[in-house]
């Protein structure tokens, strides 16, 4: 009978007096201190140090939530929709792999285009960027002309850009990358980059009429319709945007690493869909804002860190990590029953 | 001391249940949300073998005391009895344990299921294997079926039933459960004439059966045509029971508001101005066909005709949502051809659809939200970016003009009453100031008050020169609203009238041709 009891609403003179809420963030921002705290009480009792007085240890943790922060930026627009992408991890392999094929040193040995080498760090970039944007609209014109689910859709796109990531270089890496396309993986670069992407995309979000129609699509795909909004050439557009984002999270990998190898960006999608979800982006859709993700991305960051640091085996990590996304999603449901009645 | 379900149950089974007089008894209950006073103080009786209606505005309490009936509640104070005995239902499968069963307004059965299976869903007859018996199944709902009058397929997918039929097969579960108790939430608000003749022909005969029915409804005239007694309810407080003969329609809306409404359908005559909107011989494949009527400024065109007469496509096809594929339409004198609600929107149409929840309310956003969409296609917005001044400004304005109650324009708007709702609605389709106004069953679910605010104000637009075609269910809203009504049958025009020939009769001939 849970059908029955989710349709029923408080039927009754309905306009309830509650005043503003605090925005959700808070919340979440909460549980970040919360874990951050926990961590730094274990550390003191079992490693002996602190866990946050660690200047070190924090840049770690924010470089490495830039590049799934990047992706889960474009992830959380769509599935503010309603949709989902599960390509992106892949599409970052692909655009790895294709960029860093313009971004060869002519002093290195074996370059993928020997014609090619020594070119300035636009080239890669425009190239990088155009492979994720043509992804993304081949993700959201399947999804709106075909009306196929989009787990579907960015699935077979998910294995496919796999493939050509694959196939590019019949599987041997990208390596002697000019300095220039290496020098936004350094230093603080890839946290620059997440950051201004996230403020971006959040005045997107919250002031533009794309950010108001992308909620309303989530929300009501039929009331959008009516309401004169475009539906097919708007998800185009969100696809498309979670795409180019997955293309600059794969120059910005290749760039860190110096090199660019197929297998990057395996379970990317998965992480960033995680920092969404524990961000409070509900997969509902019409649910879900940018600060929340980058909040999220941050608490996976910690949270792997944290395990580290505590020397938990590696294997517990992965188990716990899938325990507190499903948790995160849990308490969402929660969160959203309550709020009904 | 209250018995448990269980015991009641097993009570129940054992024959040993006393003939009350009075099936169900509901005594001082209270139950509070947060922030709203549902139910304050209501006591209720159900005598044995009565329909018995319950009446008041949307948000005057009589869904929550059906669903504390059900069990879905679970009441903060005050006691239930069921055939005097004092009980406490703790779930909806409780209640139906009990004899309580509760048909609800949107269907809940399994679209991909049979009939059958549907119906004695989780009571399934086993045969020695243990598998289920689908032929016994088959036989038991052909059974029940017969002895309910009921003409279905036991065998038939719930999907491809109409709306009416999936009904059928919802009463017919609830008396398999063989309640004492049948409560009905609004069961006529998707029915056609005929199917509501059938269903009141069931209803009548479960009566007779001893069967005690809560009934409730909107509608003035099926109190009168079904209902024994009444109970009307406002703002979460009883206000009183009487029987259905004693009253008058008045006197029952009195109760209800609380206060006299003297007239419910103020059309003004105004002056009629140039033809605005012209769709000449609009069809679309094997739903309408040769549809062809002029509304002009000022106009009220009424579009009356049943349930499925194609009413409502013929609405959707003139505003994008399913583009005609033949026939031609001119606005202001200039042929225009429109393939979605954008360019609708562009050529000055406005569209009120007949279902709130799925094609209008943005439910889980705010007023403000839900306000403010349609008229970003256009206005308010400078290189993207929207104006969040200006437009909270003016959804402010429309807001306050159209007498929303809500606490602010960020409360949810599925925290607001159905009547609300609508009126946020019709405050997004306002603000794109439009020509020609388009309104599917603009009060269906609504209550008195806010229905006659919204006809003055459908009035009112009218006044100022918007084309208005308005299509309703209801035949005294067409009848009082319209300056000239278009009826429709079977996807086919069947006749104009005048608002002066016009009378219910008139129309439902036509709209049987």
């Amino acid at each position: 009978m849970t059908s029955e009891q989710a349709t029923a609403k408080a039927a009754a003179p309905a306009v309830s007096k509650q005043g503003r809420r605090l925005p959700p963030e808070v919340s979440i921002l909460l549980v970040l201190i919360g874990i951050a705290l926990i961590y730094e009480v274990l550390g003191w009792i079992f490693v002996g140090q602190s866990f946050l007085m660690n200047q070190q240890r924090l840049t770690i943790i924010i470089l490495q939530v830039s590049v799934i922060g990047i992706i889960a930026v474009g992830v959380t627009q769509v599935i503010i929709t309603g949709g989902i992408d599960l390509s992106s991890g892949s599409v970052v392999g692909m655009t790895a792999m294709i960029a860093a094929s313009f971004a060869q040193a002519s002093t290195w040995a074996r370059p993928v285009y020997p014609s090619l080498t020594d070119l300035p760090f636009i080239v890669p970039l425009i190239v990088g960027l155009g492979i994720g944007l043509l992804a993304g609209i081949v993700n959201g014109a399947l999804i709106a002309q075909t009306k196929i689910p989009p787990f579907i859709a960015t699935l077979g796109m998910m294995v496919s850009a796999r493939g050509v990531a694959k196939w590019y270089t019949k599987g041997s890496p990208v390596s002697g990358l000019t300095d220039q396309f290496n020098f936004i993986g350094t230093g603080i670069w890839p946290v620059v980059v997440f950051l201004v992407v996230a403020f971006i995309f959040h005045i997107a979000l919250r002031y533009t009429r794309y950010g108001k129609f992308t909620y309303a699509i989530g929300a009501n795909v039929q009331a959008a319709r009516v309401s004169g909004i475009n539906v097919e050439r708007h998800l185009i557009k969100v696809y498309a945007i979670a795409g180019v984002l997955a293309g600059l999270a794969g120059i910005v990998t290749a760039a860190r690493a110096q090199t660019a190898q197929s297998g990057m960006g395996v379970t990317y999608e998965l992480d960033a869909i995680a920092a969404a979800v524990i961000g409070g982006t509900s997969l509902t859709g019409g649910v879900g804002r940018i600060t929340g993700t980058v909040i999220g991305a941050i608490i996976l960051g910690v949270m792997i860190s944290g395990f580290t640091f505590l020397r938990v085996d590696a294997y517990y990590q992965e188990i716990i990590k899938g325990v507190i996304i499903v948790a995160a999603v849990v308490v969402d449901v929660y969160r959203q029953k309550k709020r009904k009645v | 001391m209250a018995v448990s379900p269980t015991t009641m149950a097993a009570v129940r089974a054992s024959g040993a249940v006393p003939n009350a007089e009075y099936l169900l008894n509901v005594e001082n209950i209270r139950k509070e949300f947060p922030g709203v006073l549902a139910l304050d103080d209501v006591s209720f009786r159900l005598k044995r073998g009565t329909v018995h209606a319950l009446m008041g505005e949307n948000g005057a309490g009589k869904s929550t005391l059906m669903k504390i009936l059900a069990g879905i509640y679970v009441p903060d104070q005050g006691e239930v009895f069921l055939k005097g005995l004092p009980i406490r239902l703790k779930s909806p499968l409780d209640a139906l344990e009990n004899g309580i069963a509760m048909i609800h307004q949107e269907l809940n059965l399994m679209p991909f299921m049979t009939v059958a299976e549907n119906i004695w869903i989780r009571r399934e007859p086993k045969n020695m294997f243990g598998f289920v018996d689908h032929g016994k199944m088959f036989t038991m709902t052909a059974e029940l079926f017969k002895r309910l009058n009921i003409a279905l397929d036991p065998e038939a997918q719930v999907r491809d039933l109409s709306v009416a039929n999936r009904q059928m097969v919802e009463i017919a579960k609830a008396v398999s459960y063989e309640s004492d108790v049948l409560i009905m939430d609004e069961p006529t608000s998707a029915l056609t004439e005929r199917e509501v003749a059938h269903l009141f022909e069931i209803i009548r005969s479960l009566r007779s059966q001893g069967i005690g029915i809560v009934y409730i409804t909107h509608k003035m005239n099926e109190l009168f045509e079904i209902a024994d007694e009444f109970s009307v309810f406002r703002d979460g407080r009883y206000i009183g029971t009487h029987a259905s003969t004693d009253v008058t329609r008045d006197d029952i809306i009195k109760m209800m508001v609380g206060r006299e409404i003297t007239q419910m359908f103020p059309k003004e005559t105004v002056p009629i101005g140039d033809v605005v909107l012209s769709v000449k011989d609009l069809a679309l494949k094997n739903v309408f066909s040769g549809v062809s009527f002029d509304v002009r400024a000022g106009e009220i065109l009424g579009i009356a005709g049943l349930v499925g007469s194609g009413r409502s496509n013929v609405a959707e096809t003139i505003f994008g949502v399913t583009p005609a594929t033949t026939g031609s339409m001119t606005i202001n004198g200039k042929p225009v051809a429109i393939a979605s609600p954008n360019q609708a929107i562009q050529h000055g149409m406005a569209f009120i659809t007949e279902d709130r929840k799925e094609t209008g309310c943005l439910l889980i956003l705010d007023v403000l939200e839900n306000m403010q969409i349609a008229v970003l296609q256009d206005r308010f917005v400078k290189f993207g970016f929207v104006s969040e001044k200006g437009i909270a400004a003016a959804c402010k304005v429309m807001s306050d003009k159209l007498r929303v109650k809500t606490p602010n324009l960020q409360e949810r708007v599925e925290n607001l009453s159905g009547g609300n709702q609508q009126k946020v609605l019709i405050g997004r389709w306002l603000l794109t100031n439009p020509k020609i106004l388009i309104l599917d069953e603009p009060t269906r679910g609504i209550d008195v008050g806010a229905k006659a605010e919204i006809h003055r104000l459908v009035s009112e637009l009218a006044k100022q020169g918007v084309a208005v075609i308005m299509i309703s269910s209801e035949m005294p809203e067409v009848l009082g609203m319209s300056d000239r009504i278009m009826v429709m049958h079977e996807g086919r025009v069947t006749g104009f009238l005048d608002r002066e020939e016009a009378t219910q009769v008139k129309v439902m001939e036509l709209a049987s041709k």
